[in-house]
């Protein structure tokens, strides 16, 4: 079956100056419900790697240095 | 077999509202038991209550109100059709889990005479208990499980439960969402806990996770009932809620209620007596909504700054914290104009309305060793002290079924169809993706199930379900998150084929909006007057009955049925 893929904005914005993954943190990873954030382990920080957010807000709030900012998903806006 | 294959006395599935209580209770009854909840996402940040709640919408507090009142409460709100006994048991139960969770932590407001302070929203009686810093709701679970050793398993998965020879429980089967590994749980009872069918309609926005529940709730525990041969009831009785526009936190009536706010038309105006969800008041809606004086609003900007700075507190930092974020986006502000609201997708939830698993007042369901308890469980607008309630039912049966229960015989050839049809999408690398099946499935549901209900309509939406039904088997995963929501979609569609022919089955209009048919718009209670049952029939087709209504326990006068057939304000009384 012939597919390809669409480009999408997506709400998670991380911020790589504050973000401590390359220390091993993962704690949004983990709090998310839907489990939407992944590390890129090259570059050392979080990213939303799937567009299902319900801007529900765990990651930001859990996140130790404040390196994660929630946006309303475009569509929504 | 595979890493997680094992043996429990009580699966708990799902850790949200109704499981972590279900889990410690069936291990305070016995702490010998082997109880493990096993999630989809995390406990710590899963549910309903992900980030907290503004408050206790049913609370019933003795000097505020009694069990009697409030069966008669929700017995009119949901049109008569309540087996009481569910309703009785929870009212009698509600006050006892209140101090129970005020003694864990729970913080709810209280007044100056330390007497917990109810508001007045539904129709008739007294039961809306603030709980302005109720933030803190999944950490204070979060203790309790620890405190009671429940062994919690996160980013798993259930997808079918698994049966013994002659139909009762013998486990369940799971999916790693992390590594995409199928395996089996065997255990002597299963509490179901997955919340509501909440990625049913899609949102008018077209954004698949903008839905009013937390979308992780897709539907699964009423399929995997289904598939279990378990009866639901009030499938046909929608979850449809009034929310702001393109934002799906509630209103909310209840936060801003008690505060002098409301719900008005274009014109500034009040149209409903009562703010209380119910379908009659939500057909009101619709009617202002789509008419002359539509849309419609949520009115404080009549309101002082100081009442309307304390309102942003609570909607802004509780339940639905983004709530702020988008108002500054668009540019709205409660102080100087109305914000516009509308109504939100259908959905399947008993927390809200009515559609469930049928269970008794012991949460037990009509498959020996199924319990269930919260949004799933058809206990009428049951909300989260309902879930609470019923989760401990729960826990306390299931506790009590395992000591005469030993663990059943695993059918193998159960689990073999199950592995296949669960890691099938992995097995095609090109074929559709789930997402793509799930937007097209949903829009669907909007164009054919979203009321007013039209005979025709929904017997063409079962041709479009079972066209989709057929591409399931063509999906792909690319990746075991993709499974999952591949997985996801099966219970949707599930959950899609049950409200059409549920809807199709009761040929009457009741609830207001929740089951309006066009071609059928009056009530009947002559033949009608009854529950709708799905289930899973000999043949494996979905069939429908009837289920008399017991005898109510708590009888009502003629004047009491009809409250809340007015609920559209007169003109006079608008004047006054
Ligand atoms: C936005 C919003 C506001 C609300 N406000 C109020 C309020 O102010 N007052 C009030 O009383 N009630 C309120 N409610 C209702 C109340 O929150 C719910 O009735 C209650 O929390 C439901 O509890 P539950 O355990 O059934 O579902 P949930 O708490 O949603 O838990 C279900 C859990 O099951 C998990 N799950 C789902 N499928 C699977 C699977 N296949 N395998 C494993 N796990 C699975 C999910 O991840 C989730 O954690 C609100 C609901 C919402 C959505
Ligand atoms: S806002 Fe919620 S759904 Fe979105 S990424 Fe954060 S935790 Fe996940
Ligand atoms: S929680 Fe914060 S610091 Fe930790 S990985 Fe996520 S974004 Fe980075």
């Amino acid at each position: 079956m012939p597919l390809t893929m669409n480009r999408v904005s997506v709400p998670v914005t991380v911020d790589a100056e504050k973000c401590i993954a390359g220390k091993g943190c993962t704690v949004c990873v983990e709090s998310c419900p839907l489990d939407l954030l992944a590390i890129d382990k090259e570059k050392g920080t979080a990213y939303m790697r799937f567009d299902e957010c319900w801007y529900c807000l765990p990651c930001e709030k859990d996140c130790p240095t404040g390196a994660i900012h929630v946006d309303i998903p475009y569509l929504l806006r | 077999m595979n890493g997680l294959d094992m043996e429990v006395d009580v699966l708990v599935i799902g850790g949200g509202t109704a499981g972590p209580m279900a889990a410690v209770k069936a291990k305070e009854k016995n702490p010998a038991l082997r109880v493990m909840l096993l999630e989809k996402a995390n406990v710590k940040r899963s549910g309903a209550i992900s980030m907290g709640m503004d408050g206790l919408n049913n609370a019933v507090i003795p000097g505020h109100a009694t069990p009697e009142q409030y069966v008669k409460e929700i017995t009119v709100a949901n049109d008569g059709i309540v087996n009481q006994k569910t309703v009785l048991a929870y009212a009698q139960q509600s006050f006892s889990m209140i101090e129970e969770l005020d003694r864990w932590g729970v913080k709810f407001e209280k007044d100056e005479t330390g007497d917990y302070a109810v508001k007045k929203v539904h129709h008739m009686g007294t039961y809306v208990l603030p709980m302005p810093e109720g933030h803190h709701m999944k950490k204070v679970l979060y203790r309790q499980l620890k405190k009671w050793r429940v062994d919690i398993t996160n980013r798993y998965m259930a997808t079918r439960l698994l049966l013994d020879r002659n139909g009762a429980i013998a486990g369940a089967m799971v999916l790693d969402s992390r590594t995409g590994e199928f395996s089996v749980i065997r255990s002597k009872a299963v509490i179901l806990c997955t919340g509501a069918a909440g990625r049913l309609g899609l949102p008018a926005s077209g954004y698949l996770f903008g839905t009013y529940e937390n979308p992780t709730n897709a539907g699964d525990g009423y399929s995997m009932a289904y598939h279990a041969g378990a009866e639901l009831s009030g499938i046909e009785c929608f979850q449809i809620n009034p929310l702001i526009k393109d934002y799906n936190g509630p209103s909310c009536a209840y936060v801003t209620g008690p505060f002098g706010g409301y719900t008005a038309n274009a014109k500034g105006e009040r149209f409903i007596e009562c703010d209380y969800w119910s379908g009659q008041m939500m057909l009101e809606f619709y009617r202002e909504l789509e008419g002359g004086n539509g849309p419609v609003f949520l009115k404080m900007n009549h309101l002082a700054e100081e009442t309307i700075s304390t309102i942003e507190h609570i909607l802004h930092t509780n339940e639905r914290p983004s709530r702020g974020r988008f108002h500054e986006g668009r540019g709205s502000n409660y102080r100087d104009a109305m914000v516009e609201m509308h109504i939100s997708e259908i959905g399947l939830c008993s927390g809200h309305s009515a559609s469930g698993v049928w269970v008794n007042e012991r949460a037990e369901t009509t498959v020996p060793g199924l319990y269930a308890a919260g949004d799933l469980a058809c206990v009428p607008h049951n909300y989260m002290l309902g879930a609470f309630v019923y989760g401990r039912l729960a826990g306390e049966s299931a506790a009590e079924y395992c000591a005469v229960r030993a663990l059943a015989a695993v059918e193998s050839d159960q689990v073999e169809r199950e592995r296949a049809r669960v890691l099938g999408p992995l097995a095609h690398r090109d074929g559709l993706p789930p997402s793509q099946v799930e937007y097209k499935l949903r829009r669907m549901v909007n164009d054919y199930l979203q009321p007013p209900k039209v005979t025709r309509k929904m017997e063409i939406g079962l041709q479009r379900f079972a066209e989709v039904a057929e591409d399931l088997t063509r999906m792909s995963a690319t990746n075991p998150h993709e499974l999952m929501r591949a997985m996801e979609v099966h219970a949707i569609l599930d959950c899609a084929e049950m409200a059409a022919r549920a809807s199709l089955y009761r040929t009457e209009s009741r609830w207001g909006l929740y089951h309006y048919r066009a071609d059928h718009p009056e009530k009947n209670d002559k033949d009608w007057f009854v529950h709708v049952q799905v289930k899973k029939g000999d043949g494996g087709d979905m069939s429908c009955f009837k289920r008399p209504i017991d005898p109510y326990v708590v009888p009502l006068d003629e004047e009491e049925k009809a409250a809340y057939d007015h609920l559209r304000i007169t003109k006079q009384a608008a004047v006054a």
